[in-house]
């Protein structure tokens, strides 16, 4: 058979609990995909070859690095960004009170990653469970601390009022 | 992306039988399954191929499970699955080291075992363990499967037996006797390339492969034999030395990685002692 370019694909998967019919060409990156036909730019692109995850997002539950999947490989599955958290996430809130955000590209894909650990991972786990994860700004220990006391809501809403007071 | 995705063309087989007829007849076609790898390439816009065979689809391919005492993991099985295989945890547990050192989570999750042997980089983390165990590679074409051992499948720098119409189905891992051993040295712990790679067993007949030391995964035979014998450590060290040939590249020296070679000889034998 001759060489014929895949046409567009119609892929149908759910993406943040909501089930979506989404076109594109089955090897285009699941990156583009979410950022250019879905409009949601929560997902950042960083190296481009799976080394930093900045571009995480869980597939199935599990993180993958976006801009190393094809689109046709999100056809039936789940897939959950950042915009899925809806800003008010324990972990979200947690980033913004501890400064675990400097410039903010790995942030959502770290916020993705620490979501599988569950609550209050032990460090060991956390530190491998975001070795995945490059921060350029060399915030690792504000993200420890921000995924650490994330779940502790105490803490956060007394921070919260601390902040406040502050401002 | 350096690569334009318009012109490519992704087949998707649901089924083996489709799949090894699409590889016969409709070739050539480049399989993928996690990607891992084959996107970066494509990413990098180095990567020449325009047709691909997505073997995601096909469920059977990624199972891991006994056949009477040998262990057979499907190809598209990932590190995550090998990680959580009690079968692979009681058997081959360096190979669940191997795998928990690759990349980091997200590449754990998609990276497949068939794929790390296809890629064939030459520091790929897996193989010097699947040389050690003296896996056997499973290919299957339309013509039936056939069995290669993995110490026979690379024939140089990233070429193998492996025939275009052919696809790895399944590793085979005998029963291994003996302490095993894994080492893996890069940069950093998690996404780090491997400098030098090391697995070992530690029986009558000691066995030792290793990474990233020449243009394909080696064992080391008259290292081996050597240990056999009862050379001293500083022995089988300068037999290790001499066996070897790394090159000078960018992750690291030829000289520290014949060093580095020696040194973790010496841990392994010391550490299954």
């Amino acid at each position: 058979m001759s060489h014929q370019p895949s046409a567009m694909s119609l892929v149908r998967f759910t993406l943040n609990g909501a089930v979506v019919d989404i076109t594109a060409h089955p090897l285009k990156r699941l990156l583009d995909v979410l950022r250019e036909e879905c409009g949601l730019t929560g997902t950042k692109e960083g190296c481009g070859e799976g080394e930093c995850g900045a571009c995480t997002v869980l597939v199935n539950g599990e993180p993958v690095c976006a801009c190393l999947v094809p689109f046709a490989h999100a056809r039936d599955a789940e897939v959950l960004t950042i915009e899925g958290l809806h800003g008010d996430h324990p972990l979200q809130r947690a980033f913004v009170l501890e400064g675990g955000a400097q410039c903010g590209i790995c942030t959502p894909g770290m916020i993705l990653a620490a979501l599988v650990l569950g609550e209050n991972p032990p460090i060991e786990k956390l530190r491998a469970g975001l070795a995945g994860n490059l921060c350029r700004c060399t915030g690792y220990e504000a993200i420890y601390r921000s995924v650490a006391t994330a779940w502790n809501d105490g803490d956060v809403a007394a921070k919260r009022r601390g902040a406040g007071a502050g401002a | 992306m350096r690569t334009a995705i318009t012109p490519l063309q992704l087949l998707e087989p649901k089924t083996l039988v489709t799949a090894l007829k699409m590889l016969r007849n409709d070739g050539p076609l480049t399989p993928l399954a996690g990607c891992t790898d084959l996107y970066v390439g494509l990413n990098f816009g180095t990567l020449p191929a325009k047709r691909y065979l997505d073997l995601s689809r096909l469920g059977p391919l990624r199972r891991i499970r006994m056949e009477a005492e040998t262990l057979v993991i499907g190809a598209t099985a990932t590190y995550t699955d090998i990680i959580g295989s009690r079968h692979v945890r009681r058997r081959i547990p360096m190979l669940v080291s191997a795998a928990r050192e690759v990349g980091g989570p997200q590449i754990q999750n998609r990276g497949t075992l068939g794929g790390n042997i296809a890629n064939g980089s030459p520091a790929g983390d897996t193989l010097p363990v699947l040389a050690a165990a003296e896996a056997v590679v499973a290919l299957e074409s339309v013509d039936g499967l056939r069995k290669v051992p993995f110490t026979g499948f690379y024939t140089g720098y990233r070429t193998s037996v492996m025939r275009p119409d052919e696809l790895i189905v399944a590793i085979e891992i005998p029963v291994i006797d003996g302490a095993q051993w894994f080492r893996k040295v890069g940069t950093r712990a998690a996404q780090a390339i491997s400098k030098v790679v090391m697995a070992a067993v530690r029986a009558s007949r000691p066995r030792v492969a290793l990474g990233s030391v020449a243009a394909t995964v080696v064992r080391l035979p008259r290292t081996e034999a050597a240990l056999a014998g009862g050379a001293g450590m500083a022995e089988a060290q300068r037999v290790l030395m001499d066996e070897i040939h790394p090159i000078d590249d960018v992750r690291s020296t030829a000289e520290y990685r014949k060093q580095v070679s020696a040194n973790l000889l010496a841990r392994f034998w010391a550490e299954t002692g």
